[in-house]
């Protein structure tokens, strides 16, 4: 099953796939095709998207009670300091201190409430505390790097943690993750199921990396990326930024409604 | 109507934050109803995919979709995960491939959640290389009636349908890419 592993690409081959295919996303768009709202799962740019999609067209499911649906979670699934990542360890971890707060809405601009959101990022020196990360760069005892919490009845929610930095992969050359912020959420329905990335406004490193642009559309990679907030920043504490998230996907009350 | 937050892949480094303490074990092992649901994930050369991660949501034996808090339960004592209660039915569950692309669940049979239809588990698979999570169900058996199922060519339908093992166990693998391709489903 091993093989030799292929010499690594440089990044310049990356770089003009990418382009080739934001041109014709590009023209597609102005030719008054569809706005792409998600990224193409079909992204040869990303490597190991290759053999990870499905080449069939996706069936419409035309009855979906369960999926309409979804699990529920309540207190006792989050503590409250499981929102804090920098206070799981006896001492302080290393970085820039963060908050970042957001609401998360579906569709039609409701708040979901008291749903379950979920965050893992890598330690301000780019390294995950999880044992397949082998990047030389220095865990921190300090940080594990993950985090949950349930959103309000607004559908806030709120995590304190330190930025995290960027880090290698293995795609191509000197390929590096700009710095992000895994996040998973769940709605009201199963179909509102959410896992992505949050980044950080201005990162010069979001122009190579083949994950982000996979979302072809620029108004939707904007989406992802969180605002710097001032007014969220605490003197002589943390940086604030902001990240409001909308939920994809219909739920019962939205089908209902629809109708 | 606002435009979604984009999806992006889970990555390779999902396994400290998001599995749990019984993750799979929606009911008790040695509960009187309990069946074993597992299978592979494959990629489209035919190799396992062992850094999957599916999550599982269905109707209890009723048919009830009310769900239930509790699948992820913390210890507020030491913050770690302190596993179910073993009491309730939350209909989910979550667990990542191993090294040979494998997952095992032990659940409730589904009861039917709407006239009309027959009983299912949902799946959301998420993987690294997977930009943007795909949803599919796990039939436990195959009969007339089902709007999704009738939809279907008999080779496609069948990738919806789990093959029965004994000790009330099913078999239900998962080809992302393939000619075996696994009916993925979209929704609204
Ligand atoms: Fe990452």
């Amino acid at each position: 099953m091993s093989t030799t592993p292929p010499t690594p690409e440089p990044q310049a081959v990356i770089d003009a796939e990418m382009a080739r295919i934001q041109t014709d996303a590009d023209k597609a768009l102005a030719d008054g095709g569809q706005e792409e709202l998600q990224p193409r799962r079909d992204y040869p740019p990303y490597r190991s998207s290759d053999l990870r999609h499905p080449k069939r067209p996706l069936v419409a499911a035309r009855e979906a009670f369960t999926e309409l649906r979804g699990p529920v979670f309540g207190v006792t699934d989050v503590t409250e300091l499981d929102s804090d990542l920098t206070r799981q360890h006896h001492g302080e971890p290393l970085g820039e201190r963060i908050v970042v707060t957001g609401r998360v809405l579906d569709r039609d601009g409701r708040p979901v409430r008291g749903q379950l959101v979920e965050i893992w990022q890598a330690n301000a020196a780019g390294r995950y505390a999880h044992k397949r990360d082998q990047h030389p760069a220095p865990l921190d005892p300090n940080f594990t790097g993950t985090g949950r919490c349930l959103t309000d009845d607004e559908g806030r929610y709120t995590f304190t943690s330190i930025k995290p930095g960027a880090y290698p992969w293995r795609n191509h050359q000197n390929a590096w993750r700009p710095a992000h912020i895994h996040f998973s959420l769940f709605g009201t329905a199963f179909t509102q199921r959410l896992v992505t990335q949050l980044y950080f406004p201005g990162d010069p490193l979001l122009a190579y990396d083949p994950i982000f642009n996979s979302i072809t559309d620029e108004r939707a990679r904007q989406r992802l990326s969180a605002v710097y907030d001032h007014d969220l920043s605490s003197p002589e504490w943390s940086l604030g930024y902001r990240w409001d998230i909308v939920l994809d996907g219909p739920s019962a009350t939205w089908m209902e409604e629809g109708r | 109507m606002r435009p979604p937050t984009p999806s992006q892949t889970v990555g390779p480094f999902f396994g400290y934050a998001l599995p749990f303490a019984e993750g799979g074990e929606l009911v008790p092992s040695g509960h009187p109803g309990a069946i074993t649901v597992h299978g592979v994930v494959y990629d489209g050369a035919g190799q396992p995919i062992p850094d999957a991660l599916l999550e599982f949501w269905q109707a209890d034996s009723a048919g009830g979709l009310d769900g239930g808090p509790g699948s992820m339960r913390r210890d507020p004592v030491t913050g770690t995960f302190a596993g179910r209660s073993g009491v309730g039915f939350t209909g989910f569950g979550r667990v990542a491939t191993d090294a040979d692309g494998h997952w095992t669940i032990r659940t409730l049979t589904p009861g039917p959640a709407a006239p009309g239809t027959l009983p299912y588990i949902s799946v959301c698979v998420f993987a690294r290389g997977l930009l943007h999570h795909l949803y599919t169900r796990v039939y436990l058996e195959d009969a007339a009636g089902d709007p999704l199922l009738d939809s279907l060519d008999a080779d496609r339908r069948a990738t919806l349908v789990a093959r029965p093992e004994p000790h009330a166990t099913y078999r239900f693998d998962i080809h992302l890419q393939g000619s075996e391709e696994t009916v993925f489903l979209e929704f609204g």
